[in-house]
């Protein structure tokens, strides 16, 4: 019951202390205000970029394995190795298909930028993948409207394409694309499905620009030198290692390699985008607490100090209540929520001006405030005040009643 | 009166410290006893030891040795905390400087006591209240400091002294800062005090003001050089045959 007594007068004491000596309080606020902005904006950062990253990257689904000339994510220096390497061909997935138990699906898959046209409409720069039926399965594609090649169809070689929902929203506005002929390259193909919106990966590049038409037919029109890419879906429960390293002998063997030689091929996974990932992410991470780190020593050690003035100008009233039968902890108590609630404040301000200041942000990067992060900032401001606070509090609170009523 | 022993002093000894083998003997081997319900005067020049005996048995120092019974608790070697119970508790301080807190309206700086010891606010509020009302400041409860006269001031700090009805009161050159018509009329109330059964210990260096209390102890040099009660009859009055007229100079450091 003291203590609450105490902790009360303490809240009431400070509060009239800090209103006493606003312009003071503000200035020394100004450390903490920085270093709440710069945990939440980098906070608000990567949780914004983490949320994107999910999103983007979903597509390519976290049990399957691509098969690719070229080494995904970032590889640093190494392109020219990527670059001279023989190009993949499609029908290693049949192979694949035949050989590697761990396998449940494998579709190739070769694409090129091209123009599709219907009627006196044209959408330019369309991703025209060519694939087998199997690739709906690879990706777990969904749809709008109708339905994926079935594998007559695409070994078949007719001349029909699946749309990505940009092209539909494109070229077909409110109309239904089904059944309607479409012209790639100049060359005419009838719409069996739409797929469903994929999304952008980072907002930048749409997955719904896109056409899907039969490996043969694209063969017709772009030619076989092209390398393809190979999605091999893992057998459900089976472990993704395991799948990769039985399907890297079949490439090993499919390509005719010595022991001696390395791989000419690269397994890639979901996995290079999340390590490139995490390492933006570390470095955003690692700036943002350096800052945070330096602003909040710096507001820090203002408290203090200003705590230690305070406690100074205070001392004979420290005496008066010491006399009075004030105990230790209440004297502590008094300058300890001083402290808190100097930080406290700032860190308040600081969570107030990050608002805007995200919005700003999220024109360079997409960003996300969740209440979590609010609360993180809060209590750093309460962290800051009490380790701040605590030296200036306990000397306070160790002052002898004698010497402190002698104060001038 | 002649109630049971409230303080006891058994060769209290107080040394200072100087550093350098410097040490500054304050007290030497000060014995006495003082009853509930008296009133006392400690008297003696600057120099001889009153604030430095005050402030022992005020609680807020602890000698350096010897013994101090405190209505019969061994004190003398209490720790921090211990020693802010009994003050809270059982001693009321009146200060020369008033010793208000500036912030404070005259209820906050009465309350103060009872905020320590844990009192809930409305009884706080409400015994406040009706001590300021006894000193006749009933109408200056949220005053400042600084809108009150040296006088008014004072009565705050006796109201503060006797909130938590303790079992003596402190007053170290409680008229000090005060001029004489202005110390008189405090002197009264000690008086008033006295009457109800109060403990009073003033400590003055004024031959005048003493001779308010009933009991004179004069120290030199840190010792007791007398120990006498006052013989007199009649009333008190007012004493202004010394020529000193102090002014008051309302400050409160
Ligand atoms: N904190 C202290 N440190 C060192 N010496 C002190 C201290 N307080 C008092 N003294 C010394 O002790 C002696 C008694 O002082 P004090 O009790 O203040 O006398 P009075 O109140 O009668 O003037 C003096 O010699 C003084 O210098
Ligand atoms: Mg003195």
């Amino acid at each position: 019951m003291t203590f609450g007594t105490e902790l009360r007068e303490g809240f009431k004491l400070s509060l009239s202390a800090l209103t006493a000596n606003k312009g003071r309080a503000v200035l020394t606020m100004l450390g903490i205000i920085i270093g709440i902005i710069s945990v939440t904006l980098m906070g608000a950062a990567i949780e914004g970029l983490t949320r994107e990253f999910n999103k983007s990257f979903a597509f390519m689904g976290a049990d399957v394995l691509y098969v690719d000339k070229w080494q995904w994510g970032f590889t640093g220096g190494e392109w020219w190795k990527y670059r001279n390497r023989k190009p993949l061909k499609a029908d290693y997935a049949d192979r694949i298909r035949r050989e590697a138990t761990l396998a449940a699906a494998v579709a190739p898959e070769v694409d090129r930028s091209g123009k599709v046209r219907f009627g006196n409409k044209v959408a330019n720069n369309v991703d025209i993948d060519g694939t087998t039926a199997d690739y709906a399965f690879v990706t777990r594609m969904d749809f709008d409207a109708g339905r994926f090649f079935t594998d007559e169809e695409s070994r078949g070689g007719r001349p029909i394409a699946v749309i990505g929902k940009d092209v539909a929203n494109l070229l077909f506005l409110n109309r239904d694309p089904i059944g309607e002929q479409i012209k790639i390259n100049g060359l005419p193909f009838r719409v069996i499905g739409v797929r469903s919106t994929q999304g952008s990966v980072l907002g930048l590049f749409s997955l719904d620009n896109v056409v899907y038409i039969p490996l043969g037919q694209f063969e017709r029109i772009y030619g076989t030198r092209f390398s393809a890419t190979i999605g091999v879906r893992a057998v459900p429960g089976s472990d993704l290692d395991n799948a990769k390293e039985e399907l890297r002998g079949v490439m090993r063997k499919i390509r005719g390699l010595l022991p001696s030689q390395e791989d000419d091929f690269s397994i890639n996974q979901q996995t290079a985008f999340t390590n490139a990932f995490d390492q933006m992410i570390f470095y955003v991470g690692a700036i943002g607490l350096f800052v945070t780190a330096l602003s909040l020593f710096v507001g820090g050690i203002g408290i203090m100090n200003i705590m230690f003035v305070s406690v100074t100008e205070r001392t004979r009233e420290i005496g008066i209540r010491k006399a009075l039968g004030a105990r230790r902890q209440a004297i502590m108590v008094q300058f300890l929520i001083e402290a808190v609630l100097i930080c406290l404040g700032g860190g308040l301000l600081g969570l107030f001006l990050s608002y805007p200041l995200s919005m700003l942000l999220d024109n360079f990067l997409p960003t996300a405030m969740p209440v979590s992060i609010a609360m993180l900032g809060i209590a750093i401001s309460l962290f800051v005040g009490v380790v701040s606070g605590i030296v200036p509090a306990l000397r306070a609170s160790k002052l002898d009643p004698v010497e402190a009523l002698r104060y001038e | 009166m002649g109630g049971q022993k409230v303080i006891e002093l058994v060769k209290v000894n107080k040394v200072y410290d100087m550093g350098a083998e410097v040490q500054v003997n304050a007290l030497k081997d000060i014995s006495l006893s003082i009853d509930s319900g008296e009133y006392v005067a400690i008297m003696g020049p600057s120099g001889s030891g009153k604030t430095t005996l005050m402030n022992i048995l005020g609680c807020l120092d602890t000698p350096t040795s010897g013994l101090y019974l405190f209505d019969s608790v061994n004190v003398s070697d209490m720790d921090d905390n211990e020693l802010a119970r009994i003050r809270n508790q059982g001693i009321g301080f009146v200060f020369q400087t008033f010793n208000l807190i500036p912030r404070s309206d005259a209820l906050h700086n009465v309350e103060l006591p009872l905020i320590y010891s844990g009192v809930p606010v409305s009884e706080r509020k409400e015994r406040a209240r009706k001590t300021l009302e006894m000193v006749g400041l009933g109408d200056r409860v949220h005053h400042k400091p600084n809108e009150l006269s040296g006088g008014q001031r004072q009565r705050v700090a006796i109201a503060r002294a006797l909130i938590n009805d303790p079992s003596i009161i402190l007053a170290d050159e409680p008229t000090g800062n005060l001029d004489s018509k202005t110390g008189d009329e405090i002197m009264l109330f000690f008086e008033d005090l006295y009457a109800r059964g109060n403990t009073i210990i003033l400590v003055t260096h004024e031959e005048y003001i003493a001779e308010h209390a009933k009991r004179i102890i004069r120290i030199r040099d840190g010792m007791i050089e007398s120990d006498l009660p006052i013989e007199r009859n009649g009333k008190v009055k007012a004493h202004h045959d010394t020529e000193k007229v102090t002014v008051g100079t309302g400050g409160q450091g």
